[in-house]
């Protein structure tokens, strides 16, 4: 299949390049220009971009496919731009076996869809308490190995696993928070907790962990990928480790880069999240870092829940939100908002992601695989539950109006998504 | 822009979820509605009309005795069929979700709904799900609200105290956990009292709490010098488990009411208590029973408070 990708702007963050042209893709793959294509696709006031990488992506599967299928996820990421995502191993059971991983990716491969990077489990059962056998699991796929949002409260655990990883060079995701600080809370510890009567975690709970983290990272040098940051502690604490020139890169989700603890509003459960949403302050740090490079990049942690998950008080509600779908249209008002050009903008869910990974997608060169959106950016997305494909249909972002609509997602060089 | 979800389309009280963000108009009609009430549960025949024919229904997912009685005389002194449900012990515990139970409820054609839950915000919940004629009064959630204790306290204090415009009100003890607390604090502040403190170690006071409009003390003796009015709040024993606190007699020793602390306090001062109490822990039973405490009277206001919100709602 020849394609042919005719007078879009072609935004590549990784070398830069912004302008009105052609792309070629032969093979799979970003080719040389050629004559003969056998589809010629009109991009014409399009943007053709390298296809999204989400660095957190839930898909359910295996194990809790009444809150979503493979299928419906995989679709989802398409119809949001996305080519490429990793998935927590926070699944039922937990990827903590070669197995369970080789069947995850052999039903995604058969889908033809986006590419699906399984993230191991860190210790068996994700309990936090003996080590998987990550070399196995490597093998199987994984491509990195993280404890989800379960908790991982035996810090020496912790160093051991971090030795482990560093001896092998298998790279570690993990999201910080401090279990016991953390515990029984399920809002940003400040005055809208308290106003609303909420259990809160304190934003020190964030720090200290990261702190503990850090430390442990200059005492085995292992490669770590720091998850979901939420406060501006946390930031200021991974600017100075980047200055240190540790080996560490992190992300935000996005609903943490706009939204806050005000949006809770009167119990909005779409807003129970994991981290959950804090301060003003925060928020506008975050959103500033990611800016900055000092966060690297920015996911959905697309998570689908339920009505019956949501529809519950506060405190008892799921925490999650859909996200595949709203990544792009979210960090192009992200970007937008920081008058940002396209290109940097696009970089945070495109080559950054992908230099985390250490995949060759990511970026539209010649002889890359040919993983590429082509989006819409005047057209509008009305977040409704109807125009979600995703089998999750809760996100705080219910009833906005955001810019960027896909038309074309591209991966391996087939069309496989198009509206 | 969402709504005020309390208020009706013409800015009247639907529901009764929580003091903060209702007009001080609203809370003055309620009280003045309790007055009128007042008269009622003193007369021969103790009922009034007004909600005949009405159906309300006692939804308590967290037991309670006595705001669930007290709700229960309330609407019986309003004329409406009263119907008790001890959710705690039903559905919920066969796995019905809390919208499902409400949604059976509403088919058996309820009026108002008395919602007590262990949750911040069910009764919100609730609100946004029930037919428009339907109407949810908050009896408590987590540690969120408990709007009628607090109206029942505004009551008491402007019994006492006539004008809340020169008072200084002191909230002693678990903050932290306590719905009444903040419930008391936002109509104090809606009703202008000057100050309101709130007294207690920093374990059981939540974060940014000043953002209420409060001011703090951990010293008691300081914080009651020449208050109006003391509100004392019931220690629960759990608090000693979550180590919050070493033990109760210590906690007595610097946060319980004891005559000699209340002499700090003004000397018409008055002593209120949400009850039930824990005599010899938070407060002292010769203060407890003394000349200013005020808490016998709490509990007889509380039913014509409750009179006062159904009825309004119900007329809204």
């Amino acid at each position: 299949m020849k394609l042919h990708l005719k007078g879009g702007r072609v935004v590549d963050p990784a070398s830069g390049r912004d302008s009105v042209g052609d792309v070629y893709i032969s093979d799979g793959k970003i080719a040389e220009e050629f004559s003969r294509a056998d589809r010629v696709i009109d991009a014409k006031g399009l943007v053709v971009t390298p296809g999204l990488i989400d660095l957190s992506a839930r898909l359910r599967e295996p194990g809790l496919e009444y809150k979503a299928t493979l299928e419906s996820e995989m679709h989802a990421a398409v119809a949001g731009g996305v080519t490429s995502l990793a998935c927590p191993p926070d699944t039922d059971p937990p990827l903590d076996e070669p197995g369970l991983v080789d069947m995850l990716r052999r039903r995604a491969k058969a889908l033809m869809r986006a590419r699906v990077y399984p993230i191991g489990a860190l210790t068996v059962k994700l309990r936090g308490e003996a080590l998987t056998e990550m070399a196995e699991l490597t093998q199987a796929g994984c491509v990195a190995f993280s404890q989800a949002n379960v908790p991982l409260a035996d810090t020496q655990v912790l160093w051991r696993a971090l030795q482990y990883a560093a001896t092998f060079g298998f790279p570690v995701w993990l999201r910080v928070e401090d279990a016991w600080l953390a515990k029984g809370g399920v809002s940003h510890d400040g005055e809208v907790a308290t106003r609303l009567g909420l259990p809160g975690i304190p934003s020190f709970a964030e720090t200290i962990a990261l702190g503990t983290l850090l430390e442990l990272v200059r005492a085995t040098g292992a490669r770590v990928h720091v998850c979901r940051l939420s406060t501006a502690g946390a930031v200021e604490l991974i600017r100075k480790a980047k200055e240190e020139r540790l080996p560490i890169s992190c992300d935000v989700a996005i609903h943490h880069v706009h939204l806050c603890d005000m949006d809770l509003g009167y119990f909005d459960s779409q807003c129970r999240l994991v981290p959950p949403l804090r301060s003003q302050r925060d928020r506008d740090a975050l959103a500033r870092a990611l800016a900055e490079g000092v966060i690297d990049c920015v996911v959905s942690d697309h998570t689908p829940v339920d009505d019956d998950g949501k529809h519950l008080p506060f405190d008892e509600a799921e925490p999650g939100a859909t996200g595949l779908e709203l990544l792009l249209p979210l960090t192009l008002k992200w970007g937008d908002a920081r008058k940002l050009p396209l290109a940097a903008t696009l970089a945070r869910i495109t080559s950054e992601p992908a230099r985390i990974l250490g995949v060759a997608s990511g970026r539209i060169a010649h002889d890359a695989p040919a993983d590429v959106a082509v989006f819409d950016p005047k057209a509008a997305l009305r977040v409704v539950p109807e125009a979600l494909k995703s089998q999750g249909k809760n996100t705080p972002f219910l009833g906005y109006e955001l810019g960027g609509k896909v038309r074309y997602t591209i991966v391996a060089g087939n069309v496989v998504y198009e509206a | 822009m969402q709504r005020n979800p309390q208020l009706n389309a013409n800015g009247e009280l639907q529901h009764l979820l929580s003091t903060e963000g209702l007009p001080r108009e609203i809370l003055t009609q309620i009280l003045d509605t309790a007055e009128s009430f007042v008269g009622v549960t003193e007369r021969e025949v103790r009922k009034v009309p007004l909600l005949r024919g009405k159906s309300v229904f006692n939804l308590f997912f967290e037991s309670s005795t006595r705001t669930r009685t007290t709700f229960e005389i309330a609407a019986k002194r309003l004329s409406a069929d009263v119907i008790n449900l001890n959710i705690a012990l039903s559905s919920q515990s066969k796995g019905e979700s809390l919208l499902d139970t409400v949604a059976n409820l509403s088919a058996m054609q309820a009026d108002i709904f008395v919602v007590r839950h262990n949750s911040a915000g069910a009764p919100f919940l609730i609100a946004r799900h029930v037919k428009p004629h339907e109407h949810v009064v908050n009896a408590g959630d987590g540690r969120h609200a408990h709007p009628t204790q607090g109206l029942l306290d505004l009551f008491t204090i402007r019994h006492y105290k006539k004008d809340f415009g020169k008072l200084t009100v002191a909230i002693v003890g678990d903050i932290l956990h306590s719905r009444v607390a903040r419930s008391l604090i936002h109509g104090l502040t809606t009703l202008g009292a000057p100050e309101v403190r709130v007294i207690a170690p920093q374990t059981l006071l939540p974060a940014g709490v000043e953002a209420l409009g409060v001011r703090v003390f951990h010293d008691m003796r300081a914080g009651l010098k020449d208050c109006d009015v003391v509100v004392m709040l019931r220690l629960q024993n759990e608090r000693m488990r979550g180590a919050l606190l070493p033990s109760a007699q210590e906690f007595n020793k610097h946060y319980g009411l004891t005559g000699d602390k209340l002499d700090l306090a003004r000397s018409d001062a008055i002593v209120m208590h949400p009850g039930p109490m824990n005599r010899g822990v938070e407060i002292d039973s010769t203060v407890a029973d003394g000349p200013h405490s005020v808490i016998l009277p709490q509990v007889t206001f509380g039913i014509a408070v409750r009179m006062a919100v159904m009825s309004i709602v119900a007329g809204n």
